[in-house]
């Protein structure tokens, strides 16, 4: 197997080529996505190789870029849209929550939505206001909507790839922070990565950190130097997919280590780790041994990038509660 | 004024027509129908008259007066069988209104959105239409769709809550009706635009009514179409309110249609209870589409009769029976029609008595379908929100069969 060492924004470019090349009804849309590239150039290049009608600069208008990629779906298309932040995508989101979400419901299944909206989302980039948030619960308590974010190029292509196979709407949350914050081996091929599969990034036996996105960085790294200060092995899973959630991935690891701690930089309250706290409760409440703990984004609006580092989960805060944890 | 005009090709006269001159250019016979038509309009205090401050009402293409009279030529493009078609159509369209209303009562269907008064604006527009076109209608427009091939049975489901209520027959793209209003607008542009891209001879319609220009949709679903180019028809009914609130407090825009030009899209006012006029203009608007030539924003004058839903009372907002009384006695489609078609020799009694007949034996045939059609079980609801069910909805579909199996309700 080929492959390249690629940041997670050249996997996510490399991706949106093979699959413009794949198949002729796919279609991105977005602003400034075409002759600019993207504002953070995800689409690189494609406007010159596939033209205008299949990478499209739309006009400045969210409920239109995703209402019309609604219809554009709805008549045989596969349209891939980019929000340009998360934050950005609210106009939108009467489209995605009442149309996009509920059309194979509605029609009981006489007529799907295949739409894939990637956009970047989370905190510490430095951004301007409403360029840093981590709304991924807005979309996980949609029921018609999938939700997926990636940690690392490898999983971003093959989660994109997915994504765009998948007959029903998802929200393809890409880690702004992560895009070109390192670069690993992505295999040339078309490969998939499924939906709804987590994964064990590292194995442990004392205690199960659950991270996605931008923080399994933190979670990693808190990992690595509680060891190497106290000698606990912490097993680090990343969810990748935030709906459906792996709940068997969850459920086994627990078993295993018995303690928790979830790691997200959404806010606190019914934030996902809630979720993930529940579905332990339901299914693996007897394998504990102390309370699970929540590192995440506190429940303030994301404040000015100043101060957005306190905000925001850090290796420190991810230790301090591994020892709250494992010292119950 | 360019885009908004109507231009007949074989003649290349604007079939506008005087639509198009002052009242003072009017002719003798056209400025005492004008006129007449508006003091009677003011004097029953219709908003879509007051909202003109200027006091002349703007310029609406119309073929046939209130009183049957044809007024603009139609050059053989609709000929007797289609006038029939026109006419039985908003025949069975009122007969069916009518019976869905009195089922409400009966408390034999939910709460239900009626349309007397809209059916010219409803059935000529569909009618213009072929059969593999988009349509993506409102809760008001179901008339329409029915026009454009959605079954009776499936309607009546819809109103009594049932699931299978919006499934459209195979072959057919009529979407279920939007609620929101005005967001199905973006997706005519969707469906239209793939239409143009894939080469194919669609148009995409979207149904909505006065409010809907308020909302943003309104304005991102015109500036696409218009930017690119796709065989939309935004297809408004004005019917002057918008629940309640009247359309010069839902705007300062004298007309809908002129909102056209600030795309650069064409625009066409029409007179909605002029079955023959609101026909031509969708035809028109067809043709254009099919040509490349982008999309096109009509809006149809008219009147809902009644209620905003069954639920609703107008008797709070407008002088319902002034008002009501006034446009079904100046301004039916149905009556307006049927005089023209009594002129010519095309319709009598006999044949309004067999047609109505026939209807009333339909609609009863598809709300027998309806009521005997298997209820939703309540298991279904676990259905369908994915293509393939996630753990979640496989454990809760289950959760509450166990519930039903306890409670011998299943």
């Amino acid at each position: 197997m080929m492959g390249k060492n690629l940041t997670m924004l050249q996997a996510i470019t490399e991706a949106l080529d093979q699959m413009l090349g794949h198949d002729d009804r796919v279609m991105i849309l977005g602003e400034d996505i075409g002759v600019n590239g993207g504002v953070f150039r995800a689409t690189e290049g494609l406007y010159e190789k596939y033209g205008k009608d299949r990478v499209v600069d739309t006009p400045l208008a969210e409920s239109g870029i995703i209402g019309s990629a609604i219809g554009l779906a709805l008549n045989g298309m596969l349209p891939i849209v980019e929000i340009q932040f998360l934050a950005f995508i609210y106009p939108g989101f009467e489209q995605l929550v009442s149309h996009a979400a509920r059309m194979r419901y509605r029609t009981r299944g006489q007529f799907g939505v295949p739409l894939v909206i990637r956009t970047p989302y989370g905190a510490g980039i430095r951004g301007p206001e409403l360029h840093s948030e981590s709304v991924e619960t807005f979309f996980a308590h949609t029921p018609g909507l999938k939700v997926v974010a990636p940690s690392n190029p490898y999983d971003a292509k093959g989660l994109l790839i997915s994504a765009l196979e998948d007959p029903d709407p998802v929200i393809f949350l890409e880690p702004t922070k992560l895009y070109r914050a390192f670069k690993e081996e992505v295999p040339d091929e078309m490969y998939r990565i499924p939906i709804g599969q987590a994964k064990v990034v590292q194995e442990g036996s004392d205690l199960t950190i659950f991270a996605w996105g931008a923080m399994l960085r933190e979670a990693l790294n808190a990992a690595k130097r509680i060891e190497a200060e106290k000698g606990w092995k912490c097993e680090v899973v990343d969810l990748r997919t935030l709906y459906p959630l792996d709940r068997d991935a969850i459920v086994q690891s627990i078993k295993k280590t018995g303690r928790a701690l979830i790691v997200h930089e959404a806010h606190k309250t019914a934030g996902l780790g809630a979720e993930i706290i529940s579905i332990i409760n339901d299914e693996a409440l007897i394998y504990l041994k102390a309370p699970i703990k929540r590192v995440t984004g506190f429940d303030v609006p994301v404040p000015p990038f100043t101060i957005e580092d306190h905000y925001l989960p850090t290796v420190d805060r991810v230790k301090q509660g591994i020892v709250e944890t494992l010292s119950f | 004024m360019k885009q908004h005009l109507i231009t007949d090709r074989k003649t290349n006269k604007n079939i506008l027509g005087c639509y198009f001159m002052t009242v003072q250019n009017l002719g003798k016979f056209a400025k005492q129908i004008y006129l007449k038509g508006r003091n009677e309009m003011e004097k029953t205090g219709n908003p879509i008259m007051k909202a003109h401050s200027s006091g002349v009402e703007p310029e609406m293409f119309r073929v046939l007066t209130p009183d049957g009279e044809m007024i603009e030529a139609i050059d053989g493009k609709i000929d007797k069988s289609l006038m029939l078609k026109m006419y039985e159509s908003m025949l069975l369209l009122r007969t069916f209104d009518r019976k869905s209303i009195n089922l409400q009562r009966q408390g034999r269907i939910g709460t239900y959105a009626p349309f007397e008064g809209q059916e010219a604006s409803q059935a000529g527009s569909a009618l213009a239409l072929s059969a593999g076109d988009w349509m993506f209608p409102t809760y008001r427009d179901h008339g329409a769709a029915i026009i454009h091939g959605q079954e009776l049975y499936r309607v009546f489901l819809y109103w009594m809550a049932h699931f299978d209520g919006s499934i459209c027959p195979e072959g057919k793209r009529i979407l279920p009706p939007s609620v929101p209003i005005a967001t199905q607008m973006v997706h005519a542009v969707g469906t239209a635009w793939a239409s143009k891209l894939k080469g194919e001879k669609n148009v995409s319609i979207a149904y909505f009514g006065d409010g809907a220009t308020s909302e943003g949709d309104f304005h991102e679903a015109l500036n696409f179409a218009g930017v690119y180019k796709t065989p939309t028809i935004f297809f408004c009914q004005n019917n002057g309110y918008a629940i309640s609130v009247p359309f010069e407090k839902q705007s300062a825009s004298k007309t809908i249609s002129q909102r056209a030009a600030a795309y650069d899209i064409h625009g066409v006012r029409v007179d909605g209870n002029d079955i023959f006029a609101v026909w031509m203009t969708v035809k028109e608007a067809v043709e254009r589409a099919l040509k490349g030539e982008g999309p096109t924003l009509i809006e149809a004058i008219t009147f809902r009769y009644g209620a905003h839903t069954t639920a609703d009372n107008p008797n709070i907002y407008r002088d319902q029976d002034e008002i009501s009384t006034f446009w079904r006695e100046n301004r039916d489609p149905i009556t307006r029609l049927r005089k023209y078609l009594n002129k010519e020799g095309h319709w009598n009694e006999e044949q309004e008595e067999l047609v109505l007949k026939q209807f009333n034996e339909l609609i009863d045939a598809h709300l027998k379908k309806a009521e005997a059609y298997p209820k939703s079980d309540p298991l279904e609801m676990f259905n369908h929100v994915y293509a393939e069910e996630t753990w979640h909805l496989k454990e809760q579909k289950q959760e509450l069969n166990q519930i039903l199996r306890k409670g011998g309700k299943k």
